[in-house]
């Protein structure tokens, strides 16, 4: 299977700017990765159809069906690119939810690039005062370019196309440098992780 | 006793009903469970399990209390708890009151232990959360030497240490109550009921199958490893939820004011979604032995089965229908067709009786408090009667003086 992208957006609007930076990210990605010789699939992973299943899930434990895949969809990717519009300086409280319900440790050392929009430039602050504390907290690896769009960008020369290159370039050299690394599943008897009562009794 | 168990477990809430808007005092509730585990053994069930909690809404914090109450009043029903907090009850007082009920039921009471999953309940008893799978493994280990050893020398990181203490009374026959380690998803706990060859219970209430699949899949295969016997020969329990009327619509209808506003899964997915999510099943009797029969499929043979059926706030007429319908619809059928299709050398449910029997066929039964360990020539300072009898000695030395 080829390893695969996880595109998550959280964008509100249909069309929505969000999503189009997510778009645009996805395929600089793979065209860097492409200059590295390899390849992967991106999945899309589009949050608002899943507001209400995000929403059951914190309430029960349980994942819809669509939610479920949509977890696994991320937590098996080589990478994620993550883009969210700002509300209130900060994520949307649906981007943040999504993450919320993945298990922790889930993420660790997954290559990561970040996006978000806003209605101008004056929010762009919000992938290194919100964004990037939370994915350092879920142990990502995050690359240093962030891609902000505000409304303005998609209208003007201003750089958006270079940065977005730029950042879909990092992702594609993390990928190839630092792949993550898995966590062993616990339930996984032949692992060499795995922690027999003898070990848990302090008797091994 | 056929090969499973079948029973009833609740969790103590105390909840308003939303239909009629009248919350039972803690008195109605703690005497409902009286009434619903008298009807239990009326229709021929064979398990009423209390759960423990220690904060408002549930009323269960004394559960060895209300056992040995329904013990007195029933002859045949066995006591069990799901779950009995393992992390913040202290193990000497589990042993004590765990014996102490097997004595008074003549042997009708067996346990699952369980780790608890209330924050603050760490912190009011002097424990700390973080702890909660060492606290497990540290406490149940003493717990079982209380249970095996006459006399008792132990020390530990979460309790005082113990010198030559002796647990009273000794189990019933001396063979202690049979333990079920119950929890959804640690695969610690499955290993630790492995190890010991004790039961696994899942609570396959809440959460969807998978986690209940991998949990017993993991202690099944770990419970060979450490030479118990072949994966289909531990011993499983499971829970579930139902509610029944004669047509799914009535069942729907009565339930889902209480499911919408249910604690735990009330105001998120709607009554059908939850359905098909979880092993929740509202419909007729046919539909709760169909989907029941169905668990089989997902972790093998197994030997009790306990149904989740008085709580967000059902009214305890409603729950004793309940009780009947499981009684004498649904049980009897779930008896037939589970044994119709149960492979050879799958082991029966656990009881007293035949533990006993496997005991002394084992020669590890063990005698009455005293006489086992003196057998074995313990030292006399260690005797727990000279040294009441000293102390007598000494007070009445200080009383002359």
């Amino acid at each position: 299977m080829k390893p695969r992208i996880a595109v998550v957006s959280a964008g509100l609007g249909e069309p929505s700017s969000t999503k189009l930076l997510a778009d645009r990210l996805r395929d600089a990605t793979l065209r860097a990765l492409a200059g590295h010789g390899q390849h992967a699939e991106p999945v899309d992973i589009v949050l608002r159809p899943l507001a209400g299943d995000i929403a059951s899930h914190m309430l029960t434990h349980n994942p819809s069906e669509a939610l479920d895949a949509a977890i696994k969809e991320v937590i098996d990717a080589e990478a994620i690119i993550a883009v969210t519009p700002t509300f209130n300086m900060s994520y949307s409280g649906l981007f943040k939810s999504f993450f919320d319900v993945i298990e922790e440790g889930q993420l660790a050392s997954i290559p990561t690039a970040l996006g978000a929009t806003g209605g101008s430039a004056r929010h762009s602050m919000v992938m290194d005062t919100a964004m990037r504390p939370m994915f350092a907290y879920l142990k990502a690896q995050v690359v240093p370019t962030g891609v902000f769009a505000a409304s303005e960008d998609w209208g003007t020369d201003s750089g958006l196309d270079r940065r977005i290159e730029r950042e879909g370039k990092e992702l594609a050299d993390l990928m190839v440098a630092l792949p993550r690394r898995r966590e062993a599943d616990p339930f996984d008897t032949s692992s060499e992780a795995f922690v027999s009562f003898e070990q848990m009794l302090g008797h091994a | 006793m056929s090969s499973m168990q079948f029973g009833i477990f609740s969790v103590s809430d105390i909840t308003q009903d939303p239909t009629t808007g009248r919350t039972p005092s803690e008195h109605e509730r703690i005497k409902g469970w009286i009434a619903m585990a008298k009807k239990a053994e009326e229709v021929g069930l064979d398990v009423f399990a209390a759960g423990e909690h220690h904060n408002p809404p549930f009323f269960s914090s004394s559960p060895t209390t209300i056992l040995g109450y329904i013990a007195a009043q029933t002859e045949r029903l066995i006591l069990s708890t799901a779950t009995t907090l393992i992390t913040t009850n202290d193990p000497v007082k589990i042993a004590e009151d765990f014996a102490m009920l097997q004595h008074l039921s003549d042997g009708r009471a067996d346990l699952t232990l369980g780790r608890g999953n209330t924050g603050p309940v760490y912190p009011w008893f002097g424990k700390d959360i973080r702890d909660g799978i060492e606290l497990a493994i540290e406490n149940y280990a003493l717990l079982r030497k209380l249970w095996t050893e006459p006399v008792v020398n132990w020390a530990g990181k979460h309790r005082t240490p113990l010198t030559g203490y002796t647990s009273t009374p000794a189990p019933l026959d001396g063979v202690a109550p049979f333990v079920w380690h119950g929890s959804i998803r640690s695969p610690q706990i499955a290993e630790q009921a492995a190890y010991y060859g004790d039961g696994f219970f899942h609570n396959n209430i809440f959460w969807n199958k998978e986690h209940t699949e991998r949990m017993v899949r993991l202690y099944r295969a770990r419970f060979s490893h450490y030479g118990h016997g072949a994966p289909e020969e531990a011993i499983v329990g499971l829970g579930g939820q139902v509610f029944m009327k004669p047509t799914e619509r009535e069942a729907k209808e009565r339930f889902r004011p209480f499911f919408d506003v249910a604690p735990v899964y009330g105001h998120g997915p709607t009554l059908e979604e939850f359905t098909e999510m979880t092993p929740l099943t509202v419909g007729t009797p046919e539909q709760v032995i169909e989907r029941t029969l169905g668990f089989r499929d997902y972790v093998g043979d197994y030997q009790r089965q306990l149904f989740l059926i008085d709580h967000a706030g059902l009214p305890l007429e409603e729950v004793l229908e309940q009780i009947e319908i499981l009684g004498t619809e649904v049980v009897p059928v779930l008896r037939q067709e589970f044994d119709r299709v149960r492979q050879p050398g799958v082991p029966d449910a656990p009881t007293h009786a035949a533990r006993v029997a496997r005991a002394r066929e084992a020669g590890t039964q063990l005698g009455e408090q005293g006489s086992a360990w003196k057998e074995q020539g313990a030292r006399s300072d260690l005797d727990t009667g000279a040294a009441i009898a000293r102390q007598a000695d000494e007070q009445e030395s200080e009383v002359a003086r």
